[in-house]
């Protein structure tokens, strides 16, 4: 049995073929995210004197990817698990895109950070001797925890969409045939299994909505519990998961543009749901600047030294461009658009969506280098700078490159729009403790 | 057990840089060459920082000859994340080179940054190669890893070695870091800062006595005696 569903045509539809654009978009996409691993293999042989880290700079671009990565990563939970307790229907559409953006930039956050340390060859260092003083360790417990429940939430959502290709494609090739079979678990669609399926998705996202908090808290305490100016704020924590949150959520909103655009689901993805992305970006986008209030007016108005160092760097200093660029790009001109263009017209959003991610990365970058420029020791490097080297800009691009690639291919597989969440009606009937022997 | 500490008078420094270079040749830092120093890249365990204060003609300034800290409660110690740095029983903040795994956690929680990491495999000219200090306790640490100043944790395992070697007790004043040993000024002092009749903790109870960044809790274990 498998829930009815009026536009399974169209959600499927992508999955028949794969066509030359893919494989084009595909090899190009291979093809950045091998040279930023042959980068990466270069950058281990020599050292990691080939970027522009120096002293007092040690955390730059990797680090900045990395927190990106991890909260674009917020989106997916968001939706689906914070979306689901809050008990938003409106969401069901648009949960497996979200899961997916969750899924695949986490990874790429794990490979920032191998890419940031100085002898990656000795990660299982933290397995045997890890302690939890660091918050570092905190981090590490909590990403992989994070991408652990991801993987099977994202998993058990899918299983019914398996089965339904399993049954439906027989048109693919025997290779993809078979991998429905195998991943598909033996799903029979039984109003038991959903009924369960659905209790342990319920379940499960309690437990997901706690995790994405304390992961994007605990990303931001890597830098909060050292004493340096800036980042010693008890703020950072909530920041960074509101930021996390706003640039995940409009990576939803470019994500599912995409989809809908390149698969022809303009049916399955109404502009309604977007006008709905569009409050909650709103809102958003005003809780960001009003951390932004609250963090810089209390730095300034107290007028430490330290901290006024870095304050007057990021203000009217050398990195005054990106920070005033920042806040143009994450909230002036998005909450502009969204305001007087947004509604209706998924073109706007898109590109206030693309605005808030720049301005967002942008972010995290001034969040960590202005920090490092003026250590507390600061007349000692009145001239501390950083410039990233070519090798970080690869690898943050095969970071990017590398997630799209998995993304895209995703798409051609499985339904991206979950069929049996849209549904009109799942398959229902006396729920029976008898194993079901039917099969649909 | 002794609590090693060190005492800079700041009225006796010349800021001649003796103690940067006895360092450098005591503990094999590496050359990083004049591109990398511009950098920032340098590996400089004992540094000699200007602190200028005020504009021309009113300018006040102060130089401070920079030694790990060796803090009592160090901010590095708490953020490692595998435990590759650690303070040994006597007050001296080490690092494990095996097991540091270039996180550079500490590197960026050292208020005083006194850490520094191997960006590269160490260096040095043909000249240079042949006077490295043989002890395989420095012997040069690899690429991808954090050091710093050690006060010299070698010497005091050897002056411990020499005092039993000739049947005697071994004493404070046995043991001597290189910086200590090479300032021209005598302007450092080094010893046990738990025995009240050393002469490092009578200078660190003195008036002039002051340490950086006191109010950081960090409790550092290099005083300084105030210049003027």
């Amino acid at each position: 049995m498998h829930p009815e569903n009026k536009h399974e045509k169209i959600i499927l539809a992508p999955i028949h073929r794969v066509t030359t654009g893919d494989r084009i978009l595909w090899s190009i996409l291979a093809g950045l995210l091998l040279t930023g691993i042959a980068l990466w293999v270069y950058q281990f042989i020599e050292g990691l004197g080939v970027t522009g880290l120096n002293r007092p700079v040690y955390w730059a671009t990797y680090l900045t990817n990395f927190v990106f990565f991890i909260g674009l990563a917020h989106s997916g939970t968001f939706i689906s698990a914070i979306l689901r307790v809050a008990g938003q229907s409106w969401r069901a559409p648009l949960t497996r895109a979200a899961e997916a953006i969750t899924l695949f930039s986490l990874p790429f956050g794990v490979a920032a950070i191998l890419a940031d340390m100085g002898r990656p060859e000795r990660i299982f260092n933290v397995l045997f001797f890890g302690r939890y003083q660091s918050p570092l360790l905190w981090d590490f417990t909590a990403v992989g925890l994070y991408l652990l429940s991801s993987m099977v939430f994202f998993y058990l959502s899918l299983l019914p969409d398996i089965a339904l290709c399993r049954d439906r494609l027989t048109d693919v090739p025997q290779w993809q045939q078979k991998m429905y079979r195998v991943l598909a678990l033996g799903w029979q669609g039984t109003p038991e299994q959903f009924h369960r399926l659905e209790r342990v998705l319920d379940g499960m996202a309690i437990f997901m909505t706690m995790l994405v908090v304390t992961v994007h808290t605990v990303v931001s305490w890597v830098f909060g519990m050292t004493v340096q100016p800036g980042w010693h704020t008890a703020l950072i924590g909530p920041f960074f998961l509101l930021g996390a949150i706003l640039s995940g959520t409009a990576a939803v909103v470019i994500v599912l543009s995409i989809l809908r655009k390149v698969y022809n689901l303009e049916k399955a993805l109404p502009v309604k749901l977007f006008n709905s992305l569009r409050k909650l970006l709103i809102t958003f986008t005003l809780g960001w600047i009003y951390m932004i209030i609250a963090e810089y007016l209390t730095a300034g108005y107290g007028n430490m030294t330290e901290e006024m160092h870095v304050v007057q760097d990021k203000f009217t200093g050398d990195y005054a461009l990106l920070f005033w660029g920042m806040v143009v790009l994450v909230f002036i001109l998005p909450l502009l658009i969204f305001i007087f263009k947004g509604k209706n017209n998924i073109g706007w959003m898109v590109f206030a969506s693309v605005l808030i991610n720049i301005g967002m990365w942008i972010e995290r970058y001034i969040v960590l280098v202005p920090t490092q420029v003026s250590p507390r020791l600061f007349h000692e490097m009145a001239h501390a700078k950083y410039f990233p080297s070519i090798v970080e800009i690869m690898i943050t691009v095969a970071l990017f490159a590398g997630m799209a690639l998995l993304y895209t291919v995703f798409t051609r597989f499985f339904p991206i729009i979950p069929l049996w969440e849209t549904a009109e009606e799942l398959p229902t009937g006396e729920l029976s403790h008898q194993p079901a022997t039917t099969q649909g | 057990m002794p609590r090693w500490g060190m005492v800079i008078d700041l009225d006796k420094c010349s800021a001649c840089q003796s103690c940067t270079a006895a360092c450098r040749m005591e503990n094999n830092t590496p050359v990083a060459g004049p591109d990398q120093a511009a950098a920032g890249r340098t590996i400089l365990w004992n540094e000699v920082l200007p602190f200028i204060e005020g504009e021309y003609p009113n300018v006040n300034v102060t130089l401070i000859p920079r030694p790990c800290m060796h803090c009592d409660e160090p901010a590095c110690i708490k953020v490692c994340p595998v435990q590759a740095t650690y303070k040994n029983e006597e007050g001296i903040v080490l690092i494990d080179y095996d097991r540091c795994i270039g996180c550079r956690f500490c590197t960026v929680a050292c208020p005083y940054t006194v850490r520094y990491f191997n960006w590269f495999a160490p260096q040095w000219p043909e000249e240079l190669k042949d006077h490295l200090n043989p002890d395989p306790e420095v012997a040069p640490r690899p690429v991808g890893v954090v050091e710093k100043c050690t006060f010299c944790a070698h010497r005091l395992r050897k002056a411990r070695e020499k005092a039993e070697a000739e049947g005697r007790a071994f004493q404070a004043t046995d043991y001597i870091p290189a910086c200590v040993q090479t300032c021209p000024a005598h302007a450092r002092y080094f010893g046990d800062l738990d025995d009240p009749n050393s002469l490092v903790s009578e200078l660190a109870s003195s008036p002039r006595a002051y340490r950086l960044m006191e109010e950081l809790g960090t409790q550092p274990k290099v005083y300084y005696l105030k210049q003027g």
